[in-house]
């Protein structure tokens, strides 16, 4: 029972940063059309940047400029595709992302090194006794973090001009023109906080219990992707019961492994994949999907 | 003034308008009759510069804007004065001009509420928030539907609702000159009657309207002037009373056997209009 309680917890918990990732995702998408596969070397990006100037700014001013690199490199992805946008379909300026990624995955890789980095977060290897259920700090912290953000983005899609401004876009995009509204802007304020929500989730992706910021961080928030899929790409509610499934599941997978280990050890590596494939074959526009995304 | 003068627009291989020229005098209303095809959409689109969204180019022709009030002085010496090009602006630049469209086909947003859709529909004005909330009053008066289902998805409402939000949504920019493409379309004939008196009190209130339609006796109810628009080129226009005692405009638009007789015999005899050659 405790073995499950404290699955549970970190599941939530994964799950959730799986679920800011995930956002990230829906935002650009709602906004754009265009799968971001660069997502993941965003987050690299603004964990990267984080762990260069933690030591001599510490954490929090640190933080401050991760989340603006990852912001600002966000938006300069965002102007490249936009460049010649208009006359490239969606699905090549998706492709293009997989190339940008690539190739900044590939630099910071280059720099980070073999170690892997520590970003001074200040939850440490502290842990936490919940009802007798020992969890990292940092895994609770990522819950609240992940729900107070969410809980701000949901307002900000209901309430500010550019939330309305993005979900009209989203919704018809010659209409939205013909009111005054400017894609090109709502496309680049998407793009600025799916950097920001990455470089958010990073902390969490890499504090303790994980050793640390290396290469793989791409491979783990690229576990994001079959989240937001899951969801439905164009649901924001949809990306955070995804990311919170995925991330639940995978660590129910890993907890029990050994009762799946005529499975072959790890299962709870490929769970993410599993879960969605499912669900794609039950319902192909996710959980939550708009049914006509095929519509152009 | 909007004043659209030879316009000529090209969509790859098709050429959608052959060179139209018309006018909306200040606080008029203008009506544009044609059947489906004709360009109608093509010219709304054109000013409100969306045309690039479906890979059209303005090939010859300029469009031209001076909202009511510009250049009062100027005005009795020079017809032209204040007129600014507005062919070569973006989408919201258009609508900051004071130029809006109610799309064909309403185009609301139907995952917004109604509240919603008024509050994108005024997103590009800087109105203060006093002179926004006004104008949303404005359009309650307007459409007393929208007030009592403003918290209601847009998709939930009919057809003849949806008509009106989408105008009402149009009018949040306050424009100074509104384009209505066919808000009759779909619509029952007493609330396309309803539609034409709404137009006539948007009218009222300053706004000129440059209203597009297949429904030609609303359009000429309502209109002071009008224009046909045949495959690209504007065929006949004059005075919406005279226009609509054409046989031209009888037989084809407001439905007298419409089959029988051909554009250009009608044309033949309506020799007290102008005729628009080019």
């Amino acid at each position: 029972m405790t073995l499950f309680l404290e699955l549970l917890i970190n599941g939530l918990s994964v799950g959730a940063v799986y679920a800011l990732i995930a956002l990230g995702f829906v935002i650009i998408f709602k906004a754009t059309e265009v799968v971001n596969f660069a997502q993941g070397s965003l987050l690299f990006l603004g964990g990267f940047t984080i762990s260069e100037f933690s030591d001599d700014f510490g954490f929090f001013p640190a933080l401050l400029l991760g989340v603006t690199v990852a912001a600002f490199g966000a938006l300069l992805i965002e102007r490249v595709l936009a460049i010649r946008g208009s006359a490239a379909s969606v699905n090549t300026l998706a492709i293009v992302t997989i190339g940008v990624d690539i190739i900044i995955a590939a630099e910071l890789v280059r720099r980070v090194g073999v170690d892997a980095r520590t970003l001074r977060d200040p939850f440490g290897a502290d842990t936490l006794n919940l009802g007798g259920v020992e969890v990292a700090t940092s895994r609770v912290a990522a819950i609240i973090v992940a729900a107070l953000l969410v809980t701000a983005f949901f307002l900000a899609f209901k309430y500010t001009k550019w939330g309305i401004a993005m979900r009209a876009s989203a919704e018809d995009p010659e209409a939205a023109a013909l009111m005054g509204i400017r894609r090109s802007r709502v496309s680049a304020i998407a793009w600025i906080l799916a950097g920001l929500l990455a470089t958010v989730a990073v902390i969490f992706l890499v504090a303790f219990p994980t050793p640390g910021l290396d290469g793989s961080v791409t491979r783990l928030a690229l576990k994001a992707f079959p989240a937001a899929i899951l969801g439905g790409l164009d649901s924001t509610g949809g990306a955070i019961i995804g990311g919170l499934l995925v991330g639940m599941a995978e660590q129910l997978a890993l907890g029990y492994d050994n009762y799946l280990s005529f499975l072959g050890g790890g299962f709870g590596e490929i769970m993410p994949y599993v879960i969605m494939i499912i669900v794609l074959l039950v319902r192909p526009s996710g959980l939550f999907g708009t049914k006509d995304l095929a519509r152009v | 003034m909007l004043k659209v003068d030879n316009l000529v627009v090209r969509y790859g291989a098709v050429e959608a308008l052959k060179g139209v020229s018309l006018e909306v005098p200040d606080n008029s209303v203008v009506a544009v009759l044609g059947s489906n095809g004709a360009g109608k959409s093509t010219l709304l689109r054109a000013i409100s510069g969306t045309h690039r969204l479906h890979r059209g180019r303005i090939e010859q022709g300029s469009i031209s804007y001076r909202a009511a009030g510009q250049n009062a002085a100027d005005e009795q010496n020079d017809q032209n004065a204040g007129l600014i090009r507005i062919d070569k602006l973006d989408p919201a630049k258009t609508v900051g001009r004071g130029i809006v469209q109610s799309p064909e086909g309403r185009r609301i947003f139907g995952r917004l509420t109604v509240d919603e859709n008024l509050r994108a529909g005024g997103m590009n004005s800087s109105a203060t928030k006093s002179a926004r909330t006004e104008t949303r009053e404005r359009v309650f008066t307007l459409f007393p539907i929208l007030a009592q289902r403003r918290g209601q998805r847009a998709s939930l409402l009919s057809g003849g609702e949806q008509q009106m939000l989408a105008m009402g949504r149009a009018l949040m920019a306050s424009p100074s000159l509104l384009l209505l493409d066919e808000p009759s379309l779909g619509l029952a004939p007493q609330i396309v009657e309803q539609i034409g008196e709404i137009v006539l009190e948007i009218n009222g209130m300053g706004t000129s309207v440059l209203l597009v339609e297949q429904n030609a006796s609303m359009a000429l109810r309502v209109a002071q002037h009008a224009h046909v628009l045949e495959v690209g080129k504007v065929s006949l226009s004059g005075p919406a009373d005279e226009l609509a005692k054409t046989d031209q405009v009888r037989d084809l638009y407001l439905g007298h056997g419409a089959e029988e007789i051909s554009g250009s015999a009608a044309v033949g005899r309506s020799q007290h209009l102008t005729r628009w050659t080019g």
